[in-house]
């Protein structure tokens, strides 16, 4: 049985339940309300809505010129640059990119680090997105990529061997990046689980190492290990510097990531230890099984941001001589061509930095979302 | 059945049977970590000895004394070339000190108030924030520093053509020139006045707190204390006939003579240090007043508090408990990111002892471990100052 609604809105009578939605009264919604609530709701709000406003304004007209309209793109030198437009000189990224993406890498290698950078995608996808193709299979390829990617980099075997001197630009920052977080990872569960350990020995000799690490900056322990670390090695013995950066980055990011994870860890509640040792499970069966699952997940969002703040410290290697992303920008500024451009050469390696970060911080949300199983709030 | 397992053990022998027992294997395994720790330690050391002997070098901190022969643009005491690495030293520790204590100052109001305009109602204001701390927090702090100095030195004019706010600051190239506080004799009476003033408002607090718990009676705590630590070192001041001059800079033919230069290599720094931080701050800030109930706000205003009280003695102190755990390491982290002033030549520990001295006297092992043992005393100091302070605020549950 159906009533007519046009012949019910005539006549204005409706059987019960049948009265069609009626718009909301004027004034309560749409942008002009919207605006009223957020912008306008009061005279500080205003006041601060208008100053925001301005600011927008401030930054489009001048940073927008400087950076886009008046800029140039074109030019062989600061002068070429200054001659043609006001704004920023984009030419010293332009005629330095390369520079900054292989470092000194011989070019007709070059080729090895485009292939290599595609495969740490194929080796990523597997690790990173759990609805990868055919993810069980690709592992296999993730776990053989380091030595794959060692091969294609340093060479020999066929290949061309190439000097570590010879690293530079974002495939330093990458090398040194990625090596960091995968080995600090392993490295600071195993400190973590040490420092909360039952074992007096083993739990002081974990805090005592995290805490030293923690308690000095990194560009300390670089400068260790570029002037001092040989004095440790028996004499004859000669580490590579980047290997030594390698393993005071990931000693130190090791230490905060214990710290991370040992919160994970004291978060769980006690019973979580007592029914796995009820089971009968051995101490590393426990832990795989039952303890490290949950605690890890809880501190999804701290080892995310250690990692983002490893990648970040990637730049400091430059104190000590090695020219990452930012050192070679850096040493391009010393070049008379492009001397005075530090703006424009910064702003750039800002970019590069801003983007990797970003993506990691977002895969962190998307990771921290997918593992959310406990009842949301 | 127990017959069976002893047996086995048995055949397994003393040394099985104590690896099975658990209390027994965790004794053996923390002997072989000490042992093995033990051995590392004795190589590195015999490793170390080895090679200082072989190329002649000892292990000794007597260069300490001998003249630095380098000089130092930031120097808070007096210093010239002629001056011992001691004292190159020392400088080093006061220049870090002060970036650190004006980074700390600067980063937290800066970090309250865009944790704040995070918060407001206000969208537009709201999100101009959030764009700014994504996008500071994203990049490395050494770029910061670095771009800072960058502009500092390439847009702002030659001293020639300072900038000059007032006759008293001047803004260039060369550095931010403030007026040199000169301190007369009786000074240091306005001094102990302060400190005065400052106990004295402890005490007054601690007992109007008393008065309070007894009676229920409140005492203007916070006028009693303005006037106490500010009143009163005012009025010493001006009864002693303000024995304190400023002299600000003033604008010669190539440079700005007199005044106390700020140089680029420190604002860039400060400044750097002090946004990076910032952001972090204001996060902290944001998430700590989210993370209190607002069934708090509600039962507050149930119970007819204003607004203001509802925020001072129900929201701020419950929001701290979450706030500074980690607003203790985002000072720590200030502190150390200080080392990074070598990457534009300001000269704190990191550049004097372990940069300058280092290369001039060819002595690592000294220096470094001059440079380790001073970053780490200051961290072990600042945390157990949040520490202390940390466990004051903290929920006293019954």
């Amino acid at each position: 049985m159906t009533i007519n609604t046009d012949t019910a809105l005539e006549t204005g009578k409706f059987a019960p339940g049948t009265h069609p939605s009626l718009p909301p009264p004027p004034g309560t919604s749409g942008p002009a309300r919207w605006m009223k609530d957020n912008l306008f709701s009061s005279v500080s709000n205003t006041i601060l809505t208008i100053v925001s406003v301005y600011v927008i304004y401030l930054v489009i007209s001048k940073a927008g010129a400087w950076l886009f309209w008046d800029a140039v793109v074109n030019a062989d030198s600061r002068e070429g640059c200054r001659a043609v437009g006001t704004g920023a000189c984009w030419a010293i990224v332009v005629a330095n990119f390369n520079k900054s993406i292989y470092g000194f890498y011989p070019e007709a290698e070059r080729w090895r680090l485009n292939l290599d950078f595609i495969l740490l995608f194929v080796a990523l996808g597997p690790i990173l997105f759990d609805k990868f193709p055919a993810r069980k299979n690709m592992l296999w390829f993730s776990v053989a990529y380091p030595f794959l990617s060692i091969w294609l980099i340093l060479g020999g075997w066929g290949l061309e061997p190439v000097d570590t001197a010879l690293f530079g630009g974002v495939m330093l920052t990458l090398i040194i990046g990625v090596t960091g977080i995968s080995f600090s990872l392993p490295l600071g569960i195993l400190l973590a689980l040490g420092r909360y350990s039952n074992l007096p020995v083993m739990r002081m000799v974990c805090t005592m190492f995290i805490e030293f690490i923690r308690g000095v900056p990194l560009i300390a322990l670089l400068f260790v290990a570029s002037t001092m670390l040989n004095y440790f090695l028996p004499p004859g013995v000669e580490f590579d510097l980047l290997l030594r950066v390698l393993i005071m980055v990931t000693l130190f990011s090791a230490a905060y990531l214990a710290e991370v994870i040992r919160g994970g860890l004291q978060s769980l509640p006690k019973g979580q230890f007592e029914a796995a040792d009820a089971m009968g499970l051995k101490y590393w069966q426990a832990m795989r099984l039952i303890v490290l699952p949950q605690a890890l997940k809880v501190s999804i969002p701290g080892i995310v941001n250690t990692f983002i703040g490893l990648y970040k410290d990637t730049t400091l290697v430059l104190i000590i001589g090695l020219l990452d992303v930012l050192g070679i920008m850096k040493s391009t500024l010393a070049n008379p061509a492009w001397n005075g451009l530090a703006e424009e050469a910064y702003l750039y390696t800002a970019v590069f930095f801003f983007i990797s970060c970003f993506a990691m911080s977002r895969y962190s949300l998307y990771l921290e979302n997918k593992l959310h199983t406990g009842h949301k709030r | 059945m127990s017959t069976v397992a002893l047996s086995t053990d048995d055949q397994g022998g003393s040394l099985l049977r104590l690896w099975r027992n658990k209390e027994s294997r965790s004794v053996i395994i923390q002997i072989i970590t000490i042992a093995i720790l033990f051995a590392f330690l004795a190589f590195i050391v015999n490793n170390a000895a080895t090679n200082l002997e072989k190329i002649g070098k000892g292990y000794s901190f007597d260069f300490l004394d001998e003249a630095a022969n380098y000089d130092i643009s930031q120097r808070p005491i007096e210093y010239d070339s002629q001056s011992s690495h001691w004292r190159a030293m020392f400088v080093g520790i006061l220049n870090t000190l002060m970036v650190a204590v004006f980074g700390i100052v600067l980063a937290t109001i800066l970090g309250f108030f865009m944790g704040v305009i995070r918060l407001s109602p206000n969208w537009i204001a709201s999100r101009i924030v959030y764009c700014v701390i994504e996008f500071v927090r994203n990049v490395p702090v050494l770029l910061h520093i670095l771009l800072i100095h960058g502009i500092v030195v390439n847009v702002l004019p030659h001293p020639k053509n300072a900038i000059n706010i007032a006759d008293t600051f001047f803004l260039s190239n060369r550095g931010f020139y403030i007026p040199d506080p000169v301190v007369g004799d009786l000074f240091f009476l306005t001094i102990i006045a302060f400190f005065t003033g400052i106990a004295g408002a402890v005490y007054y607090s601690k007992r109007a707190k008393k008065l309070q718990d007894a009676t229920g009676q409140q005492s203007p705590v916070l006028y009693a204390s303005l006037g106490l630590i500010l009143g009163l070192p005012i009025i010493v001041f001006l009864v002693t006939g303000m024995p304190l001059e400023w002299v600000a800079a003033t604008q010669g033919t190539f440079n700005l003579k007199g005044g106390l230069p700020l140089r680029p290599e420190f604002m860039s720094l400060w400044l750097a240090l002090s946004i990076y931080t910032a952001c972090f701050i204001a996060e902290i800030v944001r998430a700590g007043i989210q993370a209190v109930n607002y069934g708090q706000t509600e039962a507050s205003y149930a119970l007819g508090l204003p607004r203001g009280r509802t925020m001072n003695l129900v929201i701020i102190p419950q929001a701290l408990r979450v706030i500074i755990p980690p607003l203790n390491s985002q000072y720590l982290n200030l502190t150390k990111n200080s080392s990074l002033a070598i990457a534009v030549g300001y000269m704190d520990i990191v550049g004097t002892i372990g940069g300058v001295s280092l290369n001039q006297t060819g002595r690592e092992m000294e220096c470094m471990t001059i440079v380790l043992v001073l970053y780490l005393s200051m961290s072990l100091i600042i945390s157990s100052i949040m520490n202390w302070y940390n466990k004051r605020i903290k929920l006293v549950e019954r």
